[in-house]
């Protein structure tokens, strides 16, 4: 068998692994465009905040070990498919599979703005934009950050932490308004003020030109401030354009079925490409996560090697650390028809603890200021267990979800 | 031949010499918060369930780790945290269904049971012999594992 895996991130390095594991002879190709071992995205704010060099990035450490596996590493870019031919074409040359893994990522989106193309504005999505962001966020100098969503949150640590005076600019009226509600968003952003981080919400850029200090940024109130550097974080779109014409059907990414299966047999998708199987609404989402490209990778890696595993859906659900603030949210964490919700908000303490029910089962979460075991609530949603008078329990208290838990699984009497 | 703790609720009495044995082998001070196994405590029922990683086949926080940070220990089967490439991103801990990878502020890294490398603390330190470290095919880990296999979105 031939496989060919396009896109050599977490999601299709994992299902590399996977195929290999269940298939010895298969001849497995590892396409990526970077001219870098394969390294996680997620890694960057960490590089960026000096904790790791490049190679601590790198999704697996030893150098040898696609090698060792007999996955073959090439670099470059695919520029279409021939899916009747089944061929995919790339810069140079093009390769034949029996199977194909479309793990192509996303790419970060420019708003129709005036001035994003100006030296000194950069995405947080590459090594090279890593690279380039390291070169700008100097002690002291004035950044810009636009956007405070997920990705956004988590790169205004990584810049909070390189001691350079910064301006956090988000159009919503909070931080994170995908994945937390109005309580959790103002204990961040207070959380952020306090460590000197300036967070305007509500407020958009409408234009960047050069300034003095490199550039400057206007505001939608009228006020204009200056960057060393405008790092741009606001979405990212599916890396779909080379399909154009192939027949592969895609909404907001590649519509996969439950076996990561896209429109057209033999060829899959899983990663932040993939529209896939949601487990919270049952829908197909692009949920564009770290654990989800890889749940995803290796359920299509499954499925490629002949074995018929499908998918119950992926768990929306992301982990956060503001400057020392640990938050998280899970699943449908702004509550379900017909559900209920138990909250418990500390202002003072950064705390906060909102769960979702339907019946007595967990449904969703959002959680600041978290303490030991979050993997819980995970395995509470993704269950269905039922809680019984546990639920009762945590009406009156949310903070008692870890003793929930152990109580109604893990604890039982034989 | 590979061993797993046994926990046994039952034969408890919530004592928490686990949780000192435990931070004491790992962190070098007497410190149930910095304990990787914990005794929950139901005190209506008089009840103490001690509670750490069964480390699982599916090893979710393994497999959600970006950076290969977690690995198994060939010797134990333990899934191990190599703190030297641990960024503390934090993915493993809501990854683990079980809640038993944890973020440790004082390292910036995370932390879970690693079997002690064979020899785990809190079994020895157990007066009543709740923990024990046996043969893997008689823990009623099985249980555990079951239950492992059924919350999984992706077995
Ligand atoms: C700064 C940052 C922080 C993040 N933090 C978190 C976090 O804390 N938690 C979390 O869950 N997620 C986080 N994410 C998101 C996470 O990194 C992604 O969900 C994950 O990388 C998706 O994996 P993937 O394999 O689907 O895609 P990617 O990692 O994007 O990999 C796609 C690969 O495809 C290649 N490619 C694209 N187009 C082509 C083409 N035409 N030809 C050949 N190759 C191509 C790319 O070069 C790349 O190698 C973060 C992302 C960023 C940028």
């Amino acid at each position: 068998m031939k496989a060919v895996i396009l896109g050599a991130g977490p999601a299709g390095v994992t299902a590399a692994e996977t195929i290999r594991a269940h298939n010895p002879k298969a001849r497995i190709t590892l396409v990526g465009d970077e001219p870098h071992p394969p390294y996680g995205r997620m890694a960057i704010p960490y590089l960026l905040s000096g904790r790791i060099d490049e190679a601590g990035t790198h999704l697996r450490a030893d150098p040898d070990h696609y090698r060792n596996l007999g996955i073959t590493l090439k670099t470059g870019r695919a520029l279409g498919l021939d899916a009747k031919a089944r061929t995919l074409a790339l810069e140079k040359g093009e390769l034949a599979y029996d199977a194909l893994l479309i793990a192509t990522g996303a790419k970060p989106v420019k708003p129709k703005i005036k001035g994003l193309n100006l030296p000194g504005v950069h995405h947080c999505w590459t090594l090279a934009d890593a690279r380039a962001i390291a070169a700008l966020a100097r002690k002291g100098e004035p950044v810009v950050l636009m956007g405070a969503g997920f990705i956004g949150t988590i790169i205004l640590e990584a810049l909070a932490l390189r001691g350079v005076s910064l301006t956090v600019v988000e159009q919503a009226d909070r931080m994170v308004p995908r994945m937390m509600d109005a309580k959790a968003g103002a204990l961040l952003k207070r959380w952020c003020q306090a460590q000197g981080v300036k967070v305007l919400t509500g407020t958009s850029i409408a234009g960047v030109e050069k300034g003095p200090k490199g550039l400057a940024v206007t505001l939608s109130t009228g006020k204009t401030i200056p960057a060393a550097l405008l790092v741009v974080a606001a979405g990212v779109a599916p890396n779909i354009g080379f399909l154009k014409g192939s027949g592969v059907k895609a909404k907001q990414g590649l519509l996969v079925d439950a076996h990561l299966e896209t429109s057209l047999p033999g060829i899959f998708a899983a990663g932040d490409v993939a529209q896939g199987l949601d487990f919270t609404t049952g829908a197909l989402a692009v949920n564009a996560i770290q654990p989800g490209a890889v749940a995803q990778g290796r359920l299509a890696g499954l499925n490629m090697a002949g074995e018929r595993v499908a998918d119950r859906g992926q768990l929306a659900m992301n982990v956060l650390d503001t400057l020392g603030l640990v938050s998280a949210s899970f699943g449908a964490w702004d509550g379900v028809d017909g559900g209920w919700r138990s909250a418990a908000l500390d202002r003072d303490n950064f705390r906060y603890t909102r769960l979702e029910f339907l019946g007595d089962r967990l449904v969703g979460a959002n959680l600041v200021g978290i303490g030991p075991h979050v993997g819980m609530v995970r395995g509470l949603i993704e269950t269905g267990t039922r809680l019984g008078a546990w639920a009762k329990t945590l009406k009156r208290d949310p903070n008692r979800l870890p003793e929930a838990y152990v109580a109604t699984l893990a604890g039982r009497r034989d | 031949m590979q061993r797993s703790l046994m926990i046994e609720p039952v034969k408890c009495t919530g004592c928490k010499q686990c949780e000192m044995a435990c931070s004491m082998t790992h962190e070098g001070v007497f410190n149930p918060a910095r304990s990787r196994i914990r005794v929950f405590e139901f005190h209506a029922e008089a009840r103490f369930v001690p509670y750490t990683c069964t480390q699982c086949a599916q090893a979710w926080c393994q497999q959600a780790c970006p950076v290969e940070a977690i690995s198994v220990d060939a010797a134990t089967g333990a899934k191990v945290v190599k703190e030297a490439r641990c960024v503390g991103c934090k993915v493993c801990t809501i990854a683990c269904p079980f809640g038993t990878v944890n973020y440790v502020r004082a390292t910036g890294k995370v932390a879970k049971c690693d079997l002690c490398g064979g020899d785990p603390a809190c079994a020895k330190a157990c007066p009543t012999q709740a923990i024990t470290y046996v043969d893997s095919d008689w823990t009623g880990l099985e249980r555990m594992r079951a239950w492992a296999a059924k919350a999984t979105a992706t077995a």
